[in-house]
């Protein structure tokens, strides 16, 4: 399959994927960008979900800060490459759309990276999307403890599709919306479905809009971005690279 | 599979009330060597349905927990083993209500259903 294909699910289901180095940096910013919408306690090591772990990439992120975890997906063949790196976390071969198969409660948080859009592919005759949808969020949220987050990466097909993965999620009994990361960056553009069992929460802000708390991008950025973050006086932020290149020009044109 | 994805799993057939806890029936099991955290297994112990734990390990565990757990470390190291270091690696676990069976292949348990049972 095509490394550019941003659309794995048009080509083949869910069970005939195969990664690129590009995808395998991707998830991993996903993943760090997921579980920071998390919002874990700090210091604490957790007990979490992975929902379509995959190989693992977004699992070993879990690892790497400390966590603890359980990766469920349904293609044999990529649990079989999450055996074979190692992952520290347990893995079931499950469909999200059965159901989850966890006691209440069970769960400190869960975690999904581009895998949500394919319960809205009915690859089955019998499968019913709006109905997978609504017992994959149903399951999950009894899963998660109250409080816990459930953040998922998506690429939405169209709004018609962010309607019914989000009204099934709140018919789940789910708080929460839509995050999205540099709206303006059709490239960079990250959609994040953040959702709350048990509680209300303030959602999170997207990164890169102009009204963002985090003046200067941090880790997860794309080289061929162009955004610039600027002040409401149409100045560049202090100590931001622009900032430091005009102060430059400034003191040259100043014969300093 | 750990003891502590077990001691949280259950079945999801449709129209099973009791699916838990699943019943192990193990061909092959592995003890590895995971690193000791208190916190975490401080944390989980009252997640934990302790009965399940007790039947699922093979080991002497208390028949009701200790009280004053969290301080006590050799209980502690007990419980860490038996949660994330006990792995089972071939069998399956059996549903107390229906009796189907979830097979374990290199570790990892099938909970996929068939058409009727989703």
């Amino acid at each position: 399959m095509a490394s550019s294909c941003r659309r794995p699910e048009h080509t083949a289901p869910p069970d005939v994927v195969s990664l690129s180095s590009r995808m395998i940096e991707i998830q991993t910013q996903m993943s760090e960008r997921a579980v920071e919408l998390l919002n874990l306690p700090e210091g604490q090591p957790c007990f979490l979900l992975d929902v379509g772990c995959g190989s693992g990439l977004s699992g070993d992120y879990l690892s790497e800060e400390g966590h603890y975890w359980v990766g469920v997906d349904i293609s044999n063949a990529m649990l079989d490459v999450a055996l074979d790196r190692e992952v520290e976390g347990d893995l079931l071969l499950g469909d999200m759309g059965q159901g989850m198969p966890f006691r209440s409660g069970t769960f400190d948080g869960c975690i999904s990276i581009s895998a949500l859009q394919w319960l809205c592919n009915a690859d089955k005759k019998s499968h019913s999307p709006p109905k997978r949808l609504f017992t994959f969020f149903s399951t999950l949220y009894s899963s998660l403890t109250r409080g816990a987050r459930a953040v998922f990466q998506l690429y939405p097909e169209n709004s018609e599709q962010l309607e019914l993965i989000t009204s099934q999620a709140m018919k789940a009994g789910f708080s929460g919306g839509m995050v999205v990361d540099y709206p303006n960056s059709s490239k960079a553009k990250k959609f994040f479905l953040c959702l709350f069992a048990g509680v209300t929460g303030v959602l999170p802000k997207g990164l890169g809009s102009e009204t963002s708390d985090r003046a200067v991008p941090n880790q997860v950025q794309y080289s061929g971005q162009r955004c610039r973050f600027k002040n409401m006086k149409g100045k560049s932020v202090k100590k931001g690279r622009d900032w430091i290149i005009e102060k430059k020009e400034r003191r040259r044109r100043q014969g300093r | 599979m750990k003891l502590l994805t077990h001691n949280m799993l259950t079945s999801h057939v449709k129209g099973v009330t009791k699916g838990y806890p699943l019943l192990i029936k193990a061909t092959e099991v592995k003890v590895n060597e995971v690193e000791f955290n208190p916190q975490f297994v401080s944390r989980m112990i009252p997640k934990l349905e302790w009965s399940a734990l007790v039947q699922a390990a093979e080991e002497d565990l208390p028949g009701e927990l200790v009280a004053d757990y969290e301080t006590n470390e050799e209980f502690l190291k007990k419980v860490h083993r038996i949660l994330l270091e006990v792995e089972v690696l071939e069998g399956c676990l059996q549903c107390p209500e229906s009796g189907r069976e979830f097979p374990i292949s290199r570790g990892i348990p099938n909970m996929l259903l068939n058409e009727d049972e989703a």
